[in-house]
């Protein structure tokens, strides 16, 4: 469902049916609409076999990386030790608001998903982690945990099943960062939210040092449907020559575009389609210059380059970008890409831990080096220096905040050339002490 | 305990056995490869984060940080190929756009992991053409400032104070390139080993305000030393310009100290530089002391010894070697050996096992005690009438100096005069301190430890041991012994406890007595 | 007050409402009822410090702002040093370490929400709460308003934040309305 539009045809809701629902907001809402079928289900079902139907079913990380989900699950095995669940409701990547909808509109889908998960990764306590400026949504997921526990769904004895499974709201307090498993780890522990160095990874040491699992909101509001529908059914959905990318997958779009919300569709849909059948295309006289398809860290796309994209995981990486959190800015012909880029990087140097230097300081030197370009005081080699900047803060530091700084820059570079060009004003140059030396003496 | 697994690998061209766990890094320097790095000190824990250690593996696909990557079997690892060294390169540039580059008035100058990797490995310019960032310098209480500008947020200090010290008095504050080290308010700096923050902090951005300004690295002589604060022996540097005692730094020992040294340890050096110290051997003529040549005085002193029982007051700062030779002396001439242990607060580093400011304030209690010198508070215990009185290094401080009087006669040995002695001592033989000298000590747990020279002494001024030899021979002991180490031969010959001891074979980093280093010797005394 | 060696520009340091700067005299915030929900919370952790986040939030809840006498409590309530508090409250962006107008007002303007227009949303923002700049309080105490970096909200351009109330697809001209209707 297009929300907050009316569901386009083409769209394929699982997850976004009930947007807009408030009667599914309830538990008795909820299960009036089949829910809490799958949980009952699945607290009876040993939890090898329920990672084996999500690995099955192809289910795949919708936070970002992509990761088979089934293939996470299984690195946990009954070893006697405390495991935890984390859901990753940090949502925070600029263009990404999915998670917010689910949890608006569907919170006991996200209780369920979660509780399940729980049960399969032989955890009994699981904390659903907040970004603390969503406020509703917050309110909404908490409501449907007292709900739960209230009903008996959550607690000592779940669903009858005699199986304990706590499931606690955790809230965020502003840190973008926090949104990568890790960080979001540490800051549940009461910390500052800097990335861990893996390994280890969370699934052998993670959360309180215990194994962990951790997954996006989507990921887990999505596993109940495959335990009710089964493995066969969720495979369905996607490119019949692309299964590596199969179901349904949330867009978030926004930017410059007629009907930005939420859309659902099934892997591998045109991206041609989406932007201009399901989502309007620009607005009225303008045309799109430029679409991040995945959130804010993915390189940026041509129009061109957009609308040959296929959506799934495959699709946009053979496009030269990348899926991501599935957040999708669009840029039209009246936007200055430098100008944009630049906001971008302030994004980033904002949000830099602080931990590795590359990061740390290469976040800050990019976004003064492309605003003063913006502002018309720039030079030509700061092209290169800005490559050469970008090439020292990839792949070299704990997380990839770094790298999705040097992306946009890299890409926008390659893309938009001529846009950076055209604030270069060549009497206002900065003049080099060498420059002005040799001026001088001449 | 479980033998580890050897795994071998190369780096760099050399093959390298290292056990299972190792990190590159320490795999690395074990071969003499020094992989270049900020974070990163081998008594914290790992944190990663300044990246300056990245290098190439083979079949990795991206660069590795070497203090966080455990060393696996076969593999190839370059340290110093164009990759590693251009991913540098790119830190350096990056710790360096908002570094003030005020080498020249900077303490850490000469000793600055900074300026050492930017000349080996830095560029030799800077891209970067934007204002920098400032922030003005903060007293962080205890000895300690913070340049906040120098500061490359490698959290060895936060660090320290949180994982060894146990006392969370740092934090990073705020985010990306605002961040800084901070602290909260009246939380200060004034831990017991606080100081360690300084030495740990590989640039200019943790200053020692006692040594502020004092001098540059590269003016100063360094000699390796044992801290003479408390018993606890922790190995140091004595470092020294113009023959000036300026500081004192931990030398590591892991088995002694780590890293580290604590206040009480540094702020020990002023004591040697004292201004007063006896230039001349003195002799008392009427009623003056007279300088005299070392041939009169030692002969005035073998006189004032002679048919008497005689009752030695030696310093627990005393080299082995001299206490030895005092042992020997009252072999000779019958008496009484005492000590004087002055005690504090016992102050322990908790996060290293078995380190503390120990409550003993003296250097070798330990081998007083087992050359049979007896603790006592005060020479009335054991002075009686006509006795021959000698204090060696003790400074008197605490006793009451008209008890003295019922001496015969009073010599002192040593540094300072006591004031006590001022119109008491009939003979005054200048000698030097632990800083001056080269010997032995041996820490409370019975490990004996090497020191060496840092500075000359001033005037006429002698080894004790040297004095004490000599005074040995005139009164018809041993010839005189020619070094320490001789002197040092004699006590493991002639004393159980010390047998077995090789002056050289105790290196810099000494070695335990064995019978001594199973039970603690200051839980038999000191209660 | 120490604001730390980065701290000193644009660091809130306008008129606060009620004309208090600091917070003296100080009142424990964890007495009473609060007392007992910070233990319900403290049961859900297997470590007091993972309480941190939400003791924090509390306290801004209670008193609007985390000052250094909070701090202190907080440290000692969960057995931490006020030195780890503030490195943590620090690294994040939602918490006041100074006291802020009675109405907080966030506007995103971040990237998605800039191409829609977000920065005439901020200026309107200034305008017409009289704030003279971003983190300065208005001089009748009743308005803060800072940029915030994505909000979440980006299909509902321009989400602001006032406290803690999301108000989606705001416009330079909603926003005289929108103050209107704040005290």
């Amino acid at each position: 469902m297009g929300f907050p539009h009316r569901a386009h045809p083409r769209e394929t809701p699982v997850l976004s049916r009930y947007f807009g629902d408030t009667g599914a907001r309830t538990l008795d809402g909820w299960r009036q609409r089949g829910g809490y079928e799958a949980l009952d289900m699945a607290l009876d079902t040993d939890p090898q076999a329920l990672q084996a139907i999500v690995k099955e079913s192809g289910l795949r990380g919708r936070g970002g990386a992509g990761f088979p989900t089934g293939l996470k699950w299984s690195f946990m095995k009954p070893d006697g030790k405390t495991h935890y669940l984390c859901c990753n409701a940090d949502e925070s990547e600029p263009g990404t608001f999915k998670d917010r909808e689910i949890m608006r509109w569907t919170p006991h889908g996200l209780v369920e998903g979660v509780a399940l998960a729980a049960h399969a990764i032989y955890a009994e306590t699981a904390y659903i982690y907040i970004r603390g400026e969503f406020t509703e949504p917050l309110a909404r997921v908490s409501a449907a945990v007292e709900e739960a526990y209230a009903a008996g769904v959550l607690g000592a004895n779940a669903m009858g099943s005699g199986k304990r499974v706590d499931v606690h709201v955790h809230r965020g307090a502003g840190a973008y960062i926090c949104g990568e498993e890790t960080a979001l780890m540490n800051s549940l522990e009461g910390r500052r939210g800097n990335p861990r160095i893996k390994p280890p990874f969370p699934a052998v040491a993670g959360l309180f040092g215990m194994p962990t699992t951790i997954n996006n909101v989507e990921t887990l509001a999505t596993v109940p449907y495959i335990i009710k529908n089964g493995a066969e059914w969720y495979k369905q959905f996607g490119r019949r020559d692309n299964p590596k990318s199969v179901g349904t997958k949330l867009f978030s779009v926004c930017g410059n575009i007629s009907r930005p919300g939420n859309y659902e569709v099934a892997l591998g849909f045109p991206f041609k389609d989406f932007l201009y059948d399901l989502c309007g295309g620009p607005l009225p006289d303008r045309e799109i210059k430029a679409v991040i398809p995945g959130g804010s860290s993915v390189p940026i796309l041509t129009r061109e380059e957009a609308e040959g994209a296929m959506m799934d995981y495959e699709g946009f990486v053979a496009a030269g970008t990348m899926l991501g959190s599935g957040g999708v800015i669009v840029f039209d012909d009246r936007q200055d890409m430098v100008r944009q880029i630049a906001r971008l990087a302030r994004f980033y140097a904002h949000e830099s831990c602080a931990q590795c230097s590359q990061c740390r300081e290469g976040t800050a030197w990019t976004t003064r080096i492309l605003e003063r370009i913006r502002d018309g005081e720039g030079s030509v080699e700061d092209f290169d220096t800005l490559l050469s900047i970008a090439d020292n803060m990839s792949g070299k530091t704990i997380c990839v905040l770094s790298d999705s700084c040097a992306t946009p820059v890299v890409s926008g570079l390659a893309k938009f050339r001529h846009e950076f060009e055209a604030k270069i004003v060549p009497t206002r140059g900065t003049v080099t002490v060498a420059g002005a030396v040799r001026a001088a003496a001449s | 305990m479980t033998t580890r697994k050897m795994l071998s690998l190369t780096i760099d061209g050399h093959a390298v056995t290292a056990p299972e766990g190792t990190s590159i890094l320490e795999a690395a320097r074990s071969v003499g490869v020094v992989v270049p790095h900020y974070c990163y000190h081998p008594g914290l824990p790992v944190a990663g984060v300044c990246r300056m250690c990245l290098v190439e593996v083979e079949k990795m696909p991206k660069l590795a940080p070497a203090c966080a990557t455990s060393v696996m079997e076969g593999q190839v690892v370059h340290v110093h190929s164009p990759k590693s060294l251009d991913a540098r390169k790119g830190v350096l540039e990056f710790l360096l756009i908002n570094h003030p580059l005020d080498c020249p008035i900077c303490d850490q100058s000469g000793e600055c992991k900074l300026q050492d990797y930017t000349f080996a490995e830095g560029r030799a310019d800077s891209r970067y053409r934007e204002a920098k960032r400032f922030s003005p310098v903060e007293d962080f209480g205890g000895d300690v400032l913070y340049v906040p500008n120098r500061c490359i947020l490698c959290t060895r200090c936060v660090r320290f104070m949180s994982d060894v010290a146990h006392e969370p008095v740092l934090n990073v504050s705020e985010r990306g390139d605002r961040a800084f080290i901070g602290k909260a308010e009246g939380n200060d700096l004034t831990h017991p080993w606080a100081g360690n923050v300084v030495d740990l902090c590989p640039v200019g951005a943790l200053l020692s305000k006692d040594f502020l300004n004092k001098a540059r690295a590269w003016e100063l002589d360094r000699a390796p030393t044992i801290c003479t604060g408390c018993s606890q022996g922790c190995n140091a540097v004595a470092e020294t310009r113009d023959n000036e005692l300026v500081r004192f730094k931990p030398r590591s020992n892991l088995q002694v100290n780590q890293y580290y040294l604590c206040e009480t340890g540094r702020a020990g050096y002023r004591e040697f530089n004292r201004r007063d110290r006896i230039r001349e051997p003195m002799v008392r003529h009427d009623t003056a002391l007279q300088p005299v040549d070392w041939d009169v005085a030692l002969g005035a002193l073998v006189q004032a010894v002679s048919a008497r029982r005689l009752v030695v007051l030696a310093s627990a700062n005393l080299s082995n070697e001299s206490l030895f030779l005092l042992e020997r002396l009252q072999r000779l001439i019958p008496g009484a050996g005492i000590f004087r242990v002055e005690r504090g607060a016992e102050a322990a580093l908790p996060g290293v096992p078995e380190l503390a400011l120990r409550a003993e304030r003296v250097a070798n209690a330990t081998a007083a005690r087992l050359l049979g010198f007896v603790e006592a508070t005060d020479v009335t215990d054991v002075l009686r009438a006509d006795d021959a009185l000698v204090v060696v290094g003790d400074d008197l401080e605490g006793i009451d100096s008209a008890a003295l009087d019922l001496a015969a006669t009073i010599s002192y040995i040593g540094t300072s005069l006591p004031d006590a002695l001022a119109d008491r001592a009939a003979v005054v033989l200048p000698a030097t301190s632990v800083i001056e000298e080269e010997g032995t000590l041996t820490n409370l747990r019975g490990r004996v430890q090497r020191f060496l020279q840092a500075k000359s002494a001033p005037g006429a001024a002698r080894p004790t041991w040297f004095v004490l030899t000599d005074l040995l021979a005139r009164c018809g002991g041993d010839a005189p012994f020619g070094a320490p180490s001789d002197v040092f031969d004699a006590l493991t010959s002639t004393h159980e406890a010390f047998a077995g001891l090789d002056y050289d074979a105790l290196g810099l980093g000494g070695v335990p007595l064995t019978e001594i280093g199973s039970t603690p010797v200051t839980a038999t005394v000191g209660s | 007050m120490s604001h730390g060696p980065a701290a000193g520009i644009g660091a809130l340091a306008s008129a606060p409402p009620h004309g208090v700067h600091g917070d003296t005299p100080y009142t424990a915030v964890f007495t009473g009822d609060r007392r007992v929900e910070l233990d319900r919370i403290l049961s859900r952790y297997p470590t007091k410090q993972a309480a941190l986040l939400p003791a924090l939030w509390m306290i801004q809840d209670a008193r609007g702002w985390v000052s250094e006498a909070a701090i202190e409590e907080v440290a000692v309530v969960l057995a931490l040093t006020p030195a780890y508090v503030k490195g943590v409250l620090s690294f994040y962006t939602m918490y006041h370490q100074h006291p802020v107008g009675r109405h907080f007002i966030q506007v995103c303007t971040t990237t998605p929400c800039n191409v829609c227009g977000a920065e005439d949303v901020v200026s309107a923002m200034l305008r017409h709460t009289g704030c003279s700049d971003l983190g300065l309080t208005s001089a009748d105490g009743r308005f803060t308003v800072v940029e915030v970096e994505c909000l979440g909200a980006c299909g509902f351009a321009t989400p602001i934040m006032i406290n803690n109330e999301f108000v989606e697809s705001v416009t330079p001209e909603s926003v005289p309305r929108l103050l209107s209707e704040l005290q």
